[in-house]
């Protein structure tokens, strides 16, 4: 016995520390874990709840209409990946590591599209090839008429390649912006060509992030729900197929079979940047010099038009969905008014219900994402806990919001539930789009609190200071400029995504995603853009209003952690 | 056995399958200064760490003025201690972070003054309201140890804290310690993986190796009677000699450099050796001999030699030249017994 007591670890903080892990570990387990294996049981398990097995499964791929959807999905994401990947290296590639004038502007416009509800690209298009298109019709009879079946994979594939863009831009950047420049000057020193040096250094040095960005231009695309609803037509995908199920047939069973199908690549892909991630350390050391960009006209000149090119598409699909919004009534009175945003910013309205959305999962988020992470990263208690609790918080990574919504509809949607009174309720929007932003967000904090010295814990208890007022006093200030970054994130991404909460809305809180996705099912193609507009502002505004406050805050905490050497 | 005032009886210590310390006894008496000092990996910051209460043995006990302290938690020790990276919190003046562990030990106007006097005591006084990333390295290295010592612990517990230091500084900052040491008697314990360092500034040094304690003594006891050839190679420069017959095996005679004299050839019972490196070291010359048979063939054996600059003319000596040289007998050191486990040379 005393030998027993003597081996928990001496530690005065430990109690209330330990309270804090299971707490955090109950609400994981609430949030994530359960709500997945509802999921799974539903999709093996028939009406009654009787297990059948893998008879959806069975049912699903003997109904042809319900098969071609799928290979459509693959289609449709594989041609996306196609073309997606390769205008973000080199746009990337330019901005990084070219010496192109205007890299701050190509690089705003790039990003510009996170900034929208997928939507807006799907609507764009349409006011440019739709039947009454602005190309179409040929700028309303100026030009000959230029028509393409817009409706359909070369819709969606449009749209999505504008999607999925920006995080494939972002994801390539950050991998062109640390590479090792004396791994250059070796090749140089070593009589390497160009051509030579860019396949042997450039590529292998980028190859993690490659893959990384095909996986995710992938995966976003093989379970985005908005591109499709809106220039989708006849074309059905897999997307679309759970949505028919779900709210069109109320066919539970085969919409969470259908769901485990959307689950499938995204589980997949999670594994592959795992691994890769794990392999790519070590690359960069802390002696690494940066890269210098040498001149080179040719690849100047040619860079530039490409960036040029890619920027003029993403600008005229914004202008042309503003353009639309203020227009009295496309093509016939293009007399200019605000008629379409008319009682949007009204007491009840999808817009105000967004913003109340937004805020609510940032704060909330921001500070149980930072609590978590720092009680995984920085506490000495239950390792095994907290190692669990670390995969947890990655396990929304793998979780597309179509399948979340799907899950949170199954766990909560259930009388017997002890949180069945969430249902229904605004919370239930915040902790799913919390749940949705939250693996990438504590990723951030995460990375964010290792830069800490890992001993300070150790020295406060040394001090017999406790835990909490180290946290207060030291890791929250030094920690400000991520937890504004993820506050943001989580407010954004709230603003746009549709795909989990249009299971979950009530309707006297429909959130303003959900409702382009209504306005444009019944042909208020210009309200619906308005609205995007809308939300295009407000995430503007948050995020100026953001970067002002952590752009002086990171100058100065990213000063007090420059280490001196003598 | 004599009690030490801080006793660690039977500690040994395991991460995962990894064995970190195995059978640590060790006395420490009060005002000690003592060096763990260790190649790395050989467990002696793990042992700091128990000491500090940040890790916990797996087996063993600790006590201190005959009080076990095995469980108590860190903060209920008394222990100041000094970490390798110093974790000086960043956002916080260096007066703040003097203050940090005072906060529920004195009185406001109580921690004024403490601050005041450690400022004085350690030198920064016009530093006061910088932030870390402000100072020198030394700077930040004394404003750890004067956090450390703020509470007056009844031990201090030094993590390497000179190792991110240049050279200069780092002299510098050593008799610093010494002289806080001197003044205020704390019994001080560092870790140190720098044999100069302890050979200076300990009163005692524990050698260890491969998680286990190899040898406890004054600097000058492990250095001229080490009692393993491990501990003869780590502290100082050493070549091992095999006996005149010959026999092939462990070596078990050592002698340091500095205790081998060149001799004018023809000289009374000299051995000879062929010079093979040549090493410029200021004040003196090392030398690599190869030693010669009595037939005057190499025998692939080698001595180093130290040879004060002045004398290097007088010998005449370039490479490949054939030299003689006697040991002095009073300080070759001989090992009596070689057990395997000190014989390892990390």
């Amino acid at each position: 016995m005393e030998t027993w007591l003597k081996r928990i670890r001496p530690n005065a903080n430990g109690w209330s520390q330990n309270g804090f892990i299971l707490i955090m570990m109950l609400i994981l387990m609430f949030t994530i874990l359960l709500p997945l294996g509802e999921l799974l049981i539903k999709a093996v398990s028939n009406k009654e709840g009787n297990f059948i097995g893998f008879a959806n499964f069975a049912k699903y791929f003997s109904t042809p209409t319900l098969v071609t959807s799928l290979w459509n999905s693959i289609k449709v994401s594989l041609i996306t990946t196609l073309v997606a990947v390769p205008l973000a290296f080199w746009f990337a590639y330019a901005l990084e590591r070219s010496g192109i004038r205007g890299k701050w502007f190509f690089r705003s416009v790039a990003l510009l599209p996170l900034f929208a509800p997928s939507m807006l690209h799907g609507l764009a298009l349409i006011y440019l090839f739709g039947n009454q298109g602005l190309v179409s019709t040929g700028f309303f009879g100026l030009l000959p008429e230029f028509r393409i079946q817009l409706y359909g994979q070369f819709g969606i594939v449009l749209s999505e390649i504008l999607y999925t863009f920006p995080q494939a831009f972002l994801i390539l950047s950050v991998a062109f912006a640390s590479s090792d420049y004396r791994l250059y000057e070796a090749a140089e020193t070593l009589g390497a060509s160009k051509w030579r040096t860019f396949w042997t250094v450039t590529v292998p040095g980028t190859k993690f992030a490659l893959i990384s960005t095909v996986v995710v231009c992938f995966v976003l695309t093989f379970t985005d729900f908005g591109a499709p609803k809106v220039v989708g037509g006849q074309y059905n995908v897999l997307a679309t197929d759970l949505f028919k199920q779900v709210i069109g047939q109320q066919n539970m069973q085969m919409g969470a079979a259908v769901g485990v199908l959307l689950l499938i690549p995204a589980v997949i892909s999670f594994a592959i940047d795992r691994i890769s991630q794990r392999k790519q350390s070590g690359w960069l050391s802390a002696k690494s010099l940066p890269y210098r960009i040498e001149a080179n006209k040719t690849r100047d000149v040619l860079l530039f038009i490409l960036c040029s090119m890619v920027s003029a598409v993403i600008l005229s699909i914004i202008l042309v969905a503003i353009y639309g919004s203020i227009v009295k009534v496309w093509p016939y009175n293009l007399q200019l008014s605000l008629s379409h945003y008319e009682g949007f910013l009204d007491g009840a309205g999808p817009f105000v219900n967004s913003l109340l959305i937004s805020v609510g999962a940032a704060v909330i988020g921001s500070i149980v994402t930072f609590m978590f992470a720092y009680l995984i990263e920085k506490s000495n208690g239950h390792a095994l806990l907290r190692n669990a609790a670390y995969l947890l918080s990655m396990l929304p990574l793998a979780l597309p919001g179509l399948v979340l919504g799907l899950v949170y509809v199954f766990f909560f949607n259930n009388p017997n539930q002890p949180l069945h009174g969430l249902y229904g309720t605004i919370w239930i929007m915040i902790i799913c789009n919390i749940v949705h932003y939250y693996s990438v967000s504590f990723l951030t904090v995460t990375s964010a609190l290792k830069k800490l010295d890992s001993e300070f814990e150790a020295a406060s208890e040394t001090m017999n200071v406790p835990w909490y007022r180290t946290l207060v006093r030291v890791t929250l200030p030094m920690s400000l400029p991520c937890i504004l970054e993820i506050f943001m994130y989580y407010f954004i991404n709230s603003m746009v995504t549709v795909s989990a909460v249009i299971f979950l809305y009530a309707p006297d809180l429909k959130p303003a995603a959900v409702a382009i996705v209504n306005m444009e099912d019944s042909g208020d193609i210009a309200q619906a853009a308005a609205m995007s507009l809308l939300i295009i502002l407000a995430n503007l505004i948050m995020r100026s209003v953001v970067m002002l406050l952590s752009g002086k805050m990171r100058r100065r905490t990213e000063a007090l952690l420059v280490k001196k050497d003598s | 056995m004599k009690l030490g005032y801080l006793s660690l009886r039977n500690l040994s210590k395991h991460f995962g399958k990894q064995t970190a310390l195995q059978e640590i006894n060790l006395d420490i008496y009060q005002h000690e200064f003592i060096c763990l000092l260790g190649p790395s990996g050989c467990g002696k910051t793990t042992l700091l760490r128990i000491l500090a209460g940040l890790e916990k043995t797996d087996r063993g006990q600790l006590t201190i003025g005959g009080k076990d302290i095995t469980s108590v938690p860190a903060g209920k020790r008394n222990f100041g201690m000094m970490f390798q990276s110093y974790a000086l919190f960043p956002n916080l003046s260096v007066s703040e972070n003097i203050a940090y562990g005072l906060r529920n030990r004195l009185t406001k106007s109580q921690i004024i003054d403490r601050v005041d006097e450690l400022l004085g005591l350690v030198e920064l006084n016009d530093q006061r309201d910088k932030v870390p990333a402000q100072l020198s390295g030394g700077q930040q290295q004394r404003v750890a140890l004067a956090r450390a010592l703020a509470f007056s612990p009844d031990c201090l517990l030094l993590d390497e804290p000179l190792s991110a230091l240049d050279a200069k500084v780092r002299v510098k900052l050593r008799r610093e310690i010494c002289r806080l040491h001197q003044q205020f008697g704390m019994t001080t314990i560092m870790v140190t993986h720098d044999q100069e360092e302890a050979l200076t500034m300990a009163d005692r040094i524990v050698v260890m190796n491969q998680s286990r304690i190899i040898q406890v003594g004054a600097p000058n006891e492990v250095y001229e009677r080490p009692n393993s050839p491990f501990v003869a190679d780590f502290i100082g420069a050493v070549s091992f000699i095999e006996p005149d017959g010959g026999q092939q095996g462990n070596p078990i005679m050592a002698i340091r450099p500095e205790h081998v004299q060149l001799v004018r050839e023809g000289q009374e019972k000299g051995r000879q050796g062929i010079v093979r490196e040549i090493e410029y070291r200021g004040t003196h010359y090392r030398l690599v001999l190869e030693l010669l048979d009595h037939q005057d063939a190499p025998r692939q054996q080698f001595l180093t030699v130290d040879l004060p600059t002045q004398d290097m003319a007088t010998f005449h000596i370039k490479p490949n030249q054939k030299v003689t040289f006697s040991l002095l007998p009073e300080h070759i050191i001989r090992f009596d017994t070689v057990s395997n486990t000190s014989i390892a040379v990390g």
